[in-house]
């Protein structure tokens, strides 16, 4: 059945408070999930004061001011830091997004930081994704063809190639999919709204020759059709992207090829 | 205790059932239909209300009347037996516990669609 409580060791305590030094001029607090698996310690919150006149806008800059300037032990993500590589993806003031992308300006408030939810957590912020990037494999996310390799380019009509916008821009950033309480309570068999998004991705593209494999392999009443369009993984993405749109379209391919 | 298979392994389990669409397909059409049936269900009990049980019997014997209930039971049982399914696919993990939840829910809906339209013949046929 569905865990409702945090077992014991898992509960968050309080941690450490790590003040602004006394000629910061514009505090901010923001309070970050630490938690190390490899200790025996329960998942505590710390909370950090940061000036912001030495500090970049972004959520980032401020977690990266932190680890720099106020405490290394800190661990998370980041690589890109303008919303291309999807690797700073945390739970920020209660809302899945990346931490590049999301300004400290539109919070209100101590700003909160979470990891991803319903995810194992390696460090800290860093959710461990070997599920979900397994579950990306799962849906073949290449292009399939029988038909020998032409010379140039494999050709698709403008109409064609259109179809696939707001498809491909997913980064993989797994925002989405754990802000799905379906996929919360059922991910070792839901694929999920990322895996799910990409999965359309193939299945729209004119190119692709394996669309029935792809069908039959999404055919499942837990794969597929866990998705009850909550709408969460839409709301969530940072790349304004609508993946329950997407399984919808799935769905009703399935239904196209049975009438 | 930490599973040794595989990420592809785990995310491939016993592979796609193969179905899925067809209770999809199911419970959208017996949503549909489910409206205008319950619609003329509320206007039956509205123009019956406070009526004594020879005028129900009357218009419930009407054999328009009756097939709409029959069909409005039937119809609503089976969406009922739907959406549970759903529910219980999603939060019970069990497989045990599960199959019991499942059997459970398909005794319950056929008993209870099964007792309406046992009553509705009966009142039907009686007028």
């Amino acid at each position: 059945m569905v865990q409702l409580t945090l077992p014991k060791n898992s509960r968050i305590v309080e941690g450490k408070h790590y003040p602004a030094s006394r000629s910061a001029n514009r505090v901010r607090r923001i309070l970050v999930y630490r938690y190390d698996p490899d200790s025996s310690e329960n998942p505590r919150i710390d909370r950090y004061d940061i000036d912001l006149d030495s500090c970049g806008p972004m959520v980032l800059d401020a977690l990266i001011a932190i680890k720099n300037e106020i405490d290394q032990t800190l661990t998370f993500r980041r690589s890109c830091r303008e919303g291309v590589c999807g690797s700073c993806a945390m739970n920020i003031d209660g809302s899945n997004t990346l931490a590049c992308t999301k300004s400290i300006f539109d919070i209100k408030g101590d700003i909160k930081i979470y990891p991803l939810p319903h995810l194992e957590v390696v460090k800290d912020l860093v959710p461990d994704l070997t599920h979900f990037y397994a579950q990306y494999a799962e849906i073949k996310p290449w292009l399939d063809t029988e038909t020998p390799r032409p010379e140039g380019e494999w050709k698709q009509s403008r109409e064609d190639r259109a179809k696939l916008d707001g498809l491909y821009e997913c980064i993989l950033c797994a925002c989405c999919s754990t802000s799905c309480p379906s996929y919360w309570w059922n991910s070792d068999r839901y694929l999920g709204p990322a895996a799910l998004i990409q999965a359309y991705r193939w299945l729209a593209d004119s190119r692709d020759e394996a669309t029935g494999g792809r069908l039959d392999d999404l055919e499942d009443p837990f794969r597929l059709y866990r998705c009850h369009t909550i709408m969460n993984c839409a709301q969530a993405c940072p790349k304004g992207l609508n993946p329950a749109k997407a399984i919808a379209k799935i769905k009703s391919m399935m239904l196209e090829r049975q009438i | 205790m930490t599973s040794m298979r595989t990420p592809r392994r785990r995310v491939r389990g016993l592979g796609a059932a193969g179905s899925g669409t067809g209770d999809f397909w199911l419970q959208r059409v017996t949503a549909i239909v489910n409206v205008p049936l319950a619609v003329g269900f509320l206007a039956l009990l509205i123009a019956l209300s406070g009526s004594n049980f020879d005028t129900a019997r009357t218009w419930i014997g009407n054999p328009i009347v009756a097939l709409m209930l029959i069909l409005l039971t039937f119809s609503a049982a089976l969406h009922m037996r739907l959406g549970m399914k759903v529910i219980i696919e999603d939060y019970v993990h069990g497989t045990i516990l599960k199959i019991a939840c499942l059997l459970g829910n398909t005794l319950f809906s056929t008993v209870v669609g099964v007792s309406c339209i046992y009553a509705i013949l009966r009142v039907s046929l009686s007028s």
